[in-house]
């Protein structure tokens, strides 16, 4: 789990300097200082089970296994990317690895999560699904329409909220009556627990709990994860809306210093083994800058090129002899 | 052959898939014990049962998103928008999810999910009487289909539910008594293949295109216009809007060069407008004639009856616009 956090950290800041360099284009939504919510949580479930996420998206898949030389291609906006340049950052996903991708609706993945934890009951599988999502989204419809379906029909889902105390730049108090997101899984019945989104064992405890309970059969659960994000929303975000006290604060609660001492404390690791790690991801995230650079870009005559997993072509059917007639029939 | 209702013909379509493959779920709001608010899923639930018959909360955004989702699972969903005006609240959920995650995932997985919806009137009042197939049409990614007759209903539905791809299945609702002669020599059969349009009436002076409900007005125009002046018209029917087969209404014109657009919905930005510069595009040096369209005036359609009357288009606008190119 801590080489997982630390590969997202690198991954990311040499994001944010290649989009400093336009190497990468549109929008970068960095998870930095969020990295232990989405490791602790994909490390408490099987290698099989189900994620999809938000826009700020880098972090599952990373924690999913994906490879950081396809991710960093994709941000590259390249043939060698996850969805070969299509999707960009805030769409990264691997099917194969039952990653299913940032979604950059905010919300709209939650009654899709549903929807595949459906899939799973129906068909009797034992994958649950992960959903991640952020405080904001708990003020739009399609949270409460999803939520409300997943409680209704019982099904093996985990929905995580991560409580990063902004929506974009609202804070809040600007955007919702209560502070506590699990107020909102009350009403629906969901049994839920609240974790500390800076401590990855704190997120792996309670999203292995929830995981259990819907593989069970008992239905979905709500975790929240208090936590913070502690770059803008975007690169684009001057951060006027917050102050250089507060991020300072939880600065200080740095998930990923803060689990390195717990390791070399209970001798798990010793520094240098946390030093040694360090480099090793560092050198890795500099092979993936250096392989998605250097990688091709898409080929221009395969820009229309999966729009439909069965294309039909009108035009190609009628030049076909003895179509004239059916057309005609 | 049988003779059996547009309504009938929909509900065996889904029957016989269901039948067939069990991945194929329905979901939708009343559907079940009410049987859907036109009663095209009637029975199914006692024939299929609540896991494969979903009753749903009043969320047209959260069915369509949770279908995008089961399909991603490995299921066939066929979701039901009681009417295109609802279908508005999952607008979202049909051009981002479902249109795009093919696409946008570079290939990895598709969407194999059928939203079926009705348009239509009838003193329904200015919300609940509109058509927006011009706006799913615009959207790569989808399929698009507009059935006007019973075979074509069934057949394009069983097409649909067989397609991998995300097809939205527009019904209207004026239709659905309506009979007509559906093959059924065994479950299944009759499939209408999608993206295919067809001559159902020949004709030499004018080529008259339609869907839905219009390609209906479209034929009684051209009975009153050769009973009455003599003229010949070609009947077009588009029944798919997209991919839209526009070869086989460009070489119609070829043989016409004369059209008239037939459509229900709204006069700026509705299907026909584009359609119309395609056409213009693909076969200005074949028309004798500036083309043609029928639609309704940019009004919101509103309850009185007398009122109403006025802005439905009807086989008298077509004939009219006939008369107008001769």
């Amino acid at each position: 789990m801590y080489r997982r956090m630390v590969q997202i950290r690198h991954f990311e800041e040499h994001a944010a300097e290649a989009y400093a360099q336009a190497k990468v284009g549109g929008f970068l939504h960095l998870y930095i200082g969020e990295e232990a919510v989405a490791v602790g949580a994909i490390a408490a479930v099987r290698e099989e089970d189900h994620v999809l996420g938000h826009y700020r998206d880098h972090g599952y898949a990373l924690a999913k296994g994906c490879d950081p030389q396809a991710c960093m291609a994709e941000l590259f906006g390249r043939e060698t990317g996850l969805c070969h340049g299509r999707g960009g950052s805030m769409h990264l996903a691997e099917a194969s690895r039952h990653y299913w991708g940032g979604y950059a609706i905010v919300g709209s993945h939650i009654p899709i999560g549903a929807g595949m934890a459906y899939a799973m009951q129906y068909l009797e599988q034992p994958e649950v699904v992960l959903d991640f999502f952020g405080d904001g989204a708990t003020g739009n419809g399609i949270f409460h329409e999803g939520l409300n379906m997943a409680a209704l029909w019982n099904l093996p889902v985990v929905f995580i909220c991560e409580n990063n105390l902004y929506g974009m730049g609202a804070t809040l108090a600007e955007e919702s009556p209560v502070r506590d997101m699990i107020i909102k899984a009350e009403g629906y019945t969901m049994p839920s627990v609240q974790c500390d989104g800076m401590d990855v064992l704190s997120v792996y405890e309670a999203v292995q709990k929830a995981a259990a309970h819907c593989r069970s059969g008992r239905g979905p659960y709500f975790v929240e994860a208090l936590t913070y994000r502690f770059r803008g929303h975007s690169m684009a975000d001057p951060e006027l809306y917050r102050d250089k006290d507060e991020v300072t604060r939880w600065k200080a609660l740095d998930p990923i210093p803060k689990f390195g001492e717990f390791c070399v404390e209970h001798r798990i690791s010793s520094e240098q083994e946390l030093a040694q790690v360090k480099e090793e991801v560092e050198a890795e995230m500099l092979e993936a800058v250096r392989f998605a650079d250097q990688s091709p870009w898409p080929d221009p005559a395969t820009v229309d090129q999966w729009i439909y997993a069965n294309p039909i072509d009108p035009e190609a059917i009628a030049a076909e002899p003895g179509q004239q007639s059916q057309a005609e029939g | 052959m049988a003779e059996i209702s547009y309504r009938q013909a929909v509900r065996d379509a889904m029957r016989e898939e269901m039948l067939r493959d069990p991945r194929v779920i329905l979901m939708g709001e009343s559907i079940t014990g009410y049987g859907g608010s036109y009663a095209v899923t009637k029975g199914l639930i006692d024939e299929f049962g609540p896991r494969r018959v979903m009753e749903t909360p009043i969320a047209e955004a959260g069915i369509v998103g949770f279908a995008v989702g089961a399909a991603m699972g490995g299921l066939i969903p066929v979701a039901e928008l009681m009417t295109v005006n609802f279908a508005l609240l999952a607008l979202d959920q049909v051009v981002n999810s479902a249109a795009k995650f093919h696409y946008m995932f570079g290939g990895q997985w598709s969407v194999p999910l059928v939203v079926r919806t009705v348009s239509g009137f009838g003193q329904l009042g200015p919300t609940h009487s509109q058509s927006f197939e011009g706006w799913f049409a615009s959207v790569p990614g989808l399929k698009v289909v507009m059935p006007a007759t019973p075979a074509d209903a069934k057949g394009l539905l069983l097409a649909a539910i067989r397609d991998p791809d995300p097809v939205i299945f527009i019904e209207h609702s004026l239709l659905y008594s309506t009979r007509g002669e559906v093959p059924i020599s065994a479950p299944g059969d009759g499939e209408v293949p999608i993206g295919q349009a067809k001559v159902v009436r020949e004709g030499s002076d004018v080529t008259l295109v339609g869907y839905s409900r219009m390609l209906l007005q479209a034929l009684h125009a051209a009975e009153v216009l050769e009973r009455e002046d003599g003229i010949s018209c070609e009947v077009v029917d588009l029944r798919t809007l997209r991919p839209l087969d526009y070869p086989t209404v460009v070489n119609s014109v070829r043989r016409t060069h004369r059209l008239v657009l037939c459509g229900e919905d709204w006069r700026t930005g509705g299907f026909g407008a584009s359609l119309l510069s395609e056409m213009h595009d693909r076969c200005f040096d074949d028309l004798d004639a500036p083309i043609q369209r029928v639609a309704m005036r940019d009004i919101p359609l509103p309850y009185s009856r007398e009122l109403e009357k006025l802005l439905i288009p009807s086989s008298e606008d077509i004939v009219t616009s006939v008369r107008r190119l001769s």
